[in-house]
């Protein structure tokens, strides 16, 4: 996009939009195409053929003739390419324009699909229609910018925002894609659980399946068994909790004691994260399960016998708290060096003991953090698919009672839809405790003032028994972390110990021949698709997350807060969910999705950025706004201020946002086990299978390559970063993407 | 065209990652479920594509979760189609109209089991392995334990077995629906009914999938699994310390089987697919990977260590009945509120 030079030259913009949406309906194929980027179809009957045609050849050949009212708003913008933007008609058209065009394609899309019509009233009121469309494609997709931007270019110039395009057009795409992919989905979702046998809608059917005493039975009070909604939240209440209190002993530890080995503490909490998430529940059975290492060595010592604690609410328990304290730990740890030791100082001066500072003053000002952390711990543990899976035993939850209701035997998308929306109602309800707890209380500690004061350490009775547990616990991470590469080296664990590299060569074996490298290992496949998607998506939310952050914190436009809350909503929408309501969205048309690779891309770029959008407002507020105002002074538009002051700034911030959604993409499982399909399989949903193929090497071989893969890159980025941030003193602000 | 580089610069980056470094142009294509063990999956697919050329792409899922994926996708099919898994799921399939008729001109090399199977469902599945279904069990967690060798199904009622014993959720998986349905048939619906719900006593946990209580009897974390024979002489071969059992009372079994979804994009690719997997050439490459069933082509070898299905007590196992989705539907209302919710 260009900058305006004056009102009464045709607008670059608006010419570049209007010829779009002529290319996307006379030139491009309007439906979707199986692969499309392989471009056969281009030799292949385009573009008379019906599957290729753009939509202008439809109509010309007298088909979907429903194509037809888009010539009206495509045409309809070139009446004002010679009028000023200050002449009202010139908004008035565009707005028209757009919202006819953008409304029809809308409308169009639900109403005709692939069996006619979609809803029998049409059917009563038109008549039997005797065609049917498929999926939209890139024709469809440039129509649909095209109009989109031609509306807030309108809207733009009755004044909105200053007349800024740049910023209203932002606003308007991200309204729309997460109107798109998160909104629509969860609403059709919803509307699922309401669908009875025979296709109608009914309240009892739904009725029926929430108060079912398998998801709130409270036969466990009596000895019994209870539901499964009560199961989660309590598992999810107990881990939320726990991980805070490690946590937050760890950051005490980091920041507050003569704690010599900090930096490996620190080391640790990394490796979670970029942990596939099954490979803790595993090293627990191999250590822990009835014939576990652990196991057996304290049966034989003591003389009992060993049991299966493990499978059950215990295991599940340890191996979440494991996976998530160090989370709770990178939230605490800001929070608890945030606190500004000048408070702890006056208290000290005022005659506090160590204690008192730190019942009355430390702990309560760490209130948010130990908030965030809980909250994290509780949603992380209600979305967590992979431990209940391996450990869960006879203790179902919801996460993968979801699963099963959708791939079981009974086949019941409704059950699924109902247990989804118990679980989202969970996590929604601990956010909105959360902002109610915390109030409007001020827990701002650090001003601009000069802060030159010191942590106290903690007081000693607190430190020890701190010490004690935390670096308890740390050694048992590194415990499992062992068991983990060990397993993946061993022949056949338990019964066979000898030392081999066979699953390695099982999953990465290559071959030399006169046609180059064959990857002849099983894991190859889903592992280059793991980094091709990974590699895509991560970019992708950066830009969707940083420019989101940048409306949220450099413009105020009516609506914020709600923008604010849909864009961090799928946050608190677990994977199980994102990924059901994904498929009841995105396999029939309009948007006609599944099994391909641009459903998992999607996915996780409405998965993971609010990340991007937390780590782009936070490193936004530290920009000073002048920077943006003398850029505009100086006769920049918002974009250029963007491209060339604000994104150069960001780096650190970008390269956040980048590592944590590749890591994040690699990782994943809980939405990814719906959304893989024979061409795109995944690392995570390939290892689930192994496991539950009882081939326990291969699955930890290749989760041991993933973690040291993650890990190389994780370093990489950091590396980056710290050259990034000596290289900005430099002054070279060249504004490269990403 | 220069729009048309236009369009491509702006969608460059998904260009580029999605397109494919190798292009091979016009090649016949085959979208391939599959309900087997990976190993046997992906043996299948390669060698299909060896032997005609027709590029496959194969997704493992087991047969409840593949059955959910047709249904799902069934006003657009995206599978051409399904080998392998438990034969229900396959017979609701074809009930349900997701999978199309087809008459393989192999047919006349089947063992005659494996037309019923597809007799039964108006020709749109047929049989191309057999399992018969039983118990196994971890020699070394029986003998620590101080167990009596479990020889019949009754055995699995004693109470010294309290804890000990595995089966998968009927609701979850076809092989516990096989069990269910066994049981019914070998004592009568009340006897059955009682038979479950004395073992309900016994089971330590119902797992999710078919073959898991094996598996873990074989990592010694569970000592007796109610599965397939040939899983666990799988476990058995792979050197854990389980041994299978043919249960004295005689025992229902399954067919595997294969259909050719409704709709398929590649429909020509899909019945060569289908011929070809009931070839001896194709059902002897089970052997390669420790698949233990017994093939549906006469012709195809049978390995040594799979179980003798002759010196098996086999019930006559009503497939149409049992396979049925109202049957299956009344079996698993009848479990889940009579068996599962008793106190264990």
């Amino acid at each position: 996009m260009k900058r305006v030079r004056s009102n009464d030259a045709a607008n670059p913009v608006l010419i570049f939009w209007i010829i779009a949406g002529l290319v996307g309906f006379c030139l491009l194929p309007w439906y979707g195409i199986e692969d499309f980027f392989q471009f056969e179809w281009l030799t292949d009957g385009y573009p008379f053929d019906d599957d290729y045609a753009p939509g202008a050849f439809l109509i010309a050949q007298g088909q979907k003739l429903w194509l037809a009212p888009f010539l009206v708003p495509l045409l309809m913008p070139l009446l004002v390419l010679r009028r000023a933007k200050t002449d009202p008609i010139y908004s008035k058209i565009l707005i028209l324009a757009g919202a006819l065009g953008f409304g029809w394609l809308i409308i169009q899309g639900f109403s005709i699909g692939i069996r006619g019509w979609n809803f029998s009233w049409m059917e009563a009121a038109f008549g039997e229609l005797d065609d049917r469309q498929f999926g939209m494609g890139y024709g469809a997709l440039i129509c649909a910018s095209s109009f989109l931007f031609i509306f807030t270019q309108g809207i733009a110039a009755r004044g909105a925002i200053n007349g800024d395009v740049f910023v209203v057009s932002s606003i308007g795409g991200v309204v729309v894609i997460v109107t798109a992919f998160v909104f629509f989905p969860i609403a059709k979702m919803l509307t699922a659980a309401f669908i009875t046998q025979d296709g109608g809608y009914s309240l009892a059917v739904f009725a029926s399946k929430f108060f079912d005493d398998r998801l709130w039975g409270l036969g466990c009070l009596s000895g019994g068994r209870c539901g499964v909604a009560w199961n989660s939240l309590f598992l999810a209440v107990m881990v939320g909790f726990l991980t805070t209190v490690l946590g937050l002993f760890f950051a005490l530890i980091v920041t507050r004691s003569g704690f010599r080995y900090k930096k490996v503490l620190r080391a640790l909490t990394v490796l979670p994260v970029i942990t596939p998430p099954f490979v803790i529940g595993l090293a627990l059975i191999l250590l822990f399960g009835l014939s576990g290492t652990v196991t057996v060595f304290f049966a034989d010592l003591f003389g009992v016998q060993p049991t299966r604690w493990l499978y059950g609410l215990p295991g599940v328990l340890i191996a979440q708290t494991l996976a998530f304290t160090p989370i709770a730990f990178l939230v605490l740890i800001g929070v608890v060096e945030g606190v500004s030791p000048s408070m702890e100082e006056a208290a000290q001066t005022l005659r506090a003991s160590k204690w008192q500072v730190f019942k009355t003053v430390s702990l309560p000002l760490m209130r948010p953090g130990l908030a965030n952390a809980f909250l994290l711990g509780f949603i992380e543990s209600m979305a967590d698919f992979g431990n209940p899976l391996v450990l869960g035993g006879n203790f179902d939850v919801l996460s993968t009672e979801i699963f099963f209701a959708i791939v079981g035997a009974q086949y019941d998308q409704g059950k699924a839809a109902v247990l989804a929306m118990v679980l989202l109602s969970f996590t929604l309800g601990a956010f909105y405790a959360q902002r109610f707890w915390l109030g409007k209380k001020s827990y701002t500690t650090v001003s601009g003032k000069g802060d030159s004061g010191v942590h106290p350490h903690m007081p000693s009775a607190l430190s020890v028994p701190v010490l004690m547990i935390a670096l308890g616990w740390a050694a048992f991470t590194i415990v499992v972390y062992l068991m983990i590469f060990y397993g993946s080296v061993v022949e056949l664990w338990g019964v066979n110990n000898t030392l081999t590299l066979k699953h390695y060569g099982t999953a990465f074996s290559v071959r030399f021949d006169d046609e180059g490298i064959r990857w002849t290992g099983a894991a190859w496949n889903s592992f280059w698709t793991t980094l091709q998607i990974a590699g895509i998506a991560a970019p992708l939310t950066a830009i969707v997350g940083l420019i989101t952050a940048y409306l949220l914190t450099r413009q105020t436009f009516a609506g914020k807060n709600a923008f604010e809350f849909g864009t961090m909503l799928s946050f608190a929408i677990p994977g199980t969910v994102i990924g059901v309501s994904y498929i009841l969205a995105f396999n029939v048309p309009p948007i006609e999705i599944t099994g391909t690779g641009i459903i998992l891309v999607v996915s996780f770029i409405f998965r993971n950025m609010p990340v991007g959008v937390r780590a782009g407002i936070a490193s936004m507020s530290q920009l000073d706004k002048s920077l943006d105002e003398s850029s505009l002074t100086l006769g920049a538009n918002s974009w250029q201020t963007f491209r060339r002051v604000i994104l150069p700034l960001l780096r650190p911030a970008i390269l956040a946002a980048l590592v944590y959604s590749f890591v994040r993409a690699m990782t994943a499982i809980s939405a990814v086990i719906f959304l893989v399909s024979a061409e795109y399989d995944m690392a995570t949903s390939y290892i689930i299978g192994r496991v539950e193929n009882n081939d326990y090497g291969l699955a930890i071989a290749y989760s041991t390559t993933l973690i040291f893969v993650m890990l190389s890159v994780v370093l990489a980025m950091q590396l980056i970063v710290g050259r990034i941030n000596i290289g900005r003193r430099a002054a070279n602000g060249s504004g490269e993407k990403t | 065209m220069k729009t048309n580089t236009k369009i491509r610069v702006t969608f460059g980056a998904t260009a580029l990652a999605l397109m494919t470094a190798t292009n091979a142009a016009y090649a016949d294509k085959l979208t391939f479920y599959c309900s087997a063990q990976e190993d046997w999956c992906q043996l299948m697919a390669n060698s299909f594509q060896d032997a005609t050329g027709i590029e496959v792409a194969m997704t493992r899922k087991s047969s409840g979760e593949t059955f959910a994926q047709i249904k799902a996708e069934s006003s657009n099919p995206r599978g051409d189609v399904w080998w392998g898994g438990t034969g229900d799921p396959h017979l609701q399939a074809a009930e349900e109209g997701l999978t199309a008729e087809y008459i393989s001109p192999m047919r006349e090399q089947l063992h005659p089991w494996a037309i019923s199977q597809a007799e039964s469902a108006d020709n749109k599945t047929i049989g191309i392995y057999s399992g018969a279904l039983g118990f196994g069990y971890n020699s070394d967690l029986l003998a620590a334990n101080g167990l009596s060798t479990p020889a019949c199904w009754k055995d699995l009622l004693k109470p010294e077995f309290k804890g000990h014993v595995q089966m998968a959720n009927p609701n979850s998986s076809g092989t516990a629906y096989t069990t269910l349905a066994t049981m019914v048939q070998l004592f009568g619906e009340d006897d059955g009914f009682d038979f479950m719900a004395g073992l309900h006593a016994n089971i330590n946990q119902y797992t999710k999938s078919g073959s898991a209580p094996i598996k873990a009897a074989g990592r010694g974390e569970n000592t007796i699994g109610i599965v397939f024979l040939h899983d666990a002489v799988k476990q058995a071969v792979s050197g854990f310390p389980v041994e299978p059992v043919a249960p004295c009372e005689g025992t229902g079994y399954e067919i595997g089987s294969m259909s050719i979804i409704d709709g398929a994009r590649n429909m020509d690719s899909a019945k060569a697919f289908y011929d070809w997997a009931l070839s001896t050439d194709a059902q002897n490459l089970a052997l390669q990977v420790n698949a233990f069933q017994v093939p549906s082509n006469m012709n195809a070898e049978t390995s040594p260590s799979a179980p003798d299905m002759s010196q098996i007590k086999l019930i006559d196992y009503d497939f149409r009945t049992y396979g049925s989705s109202e049957t299956r539907q009344r079996l698993l209302k009848k479990w889940d509120d009579e068996v599962s919710i008793l106190p264990q």
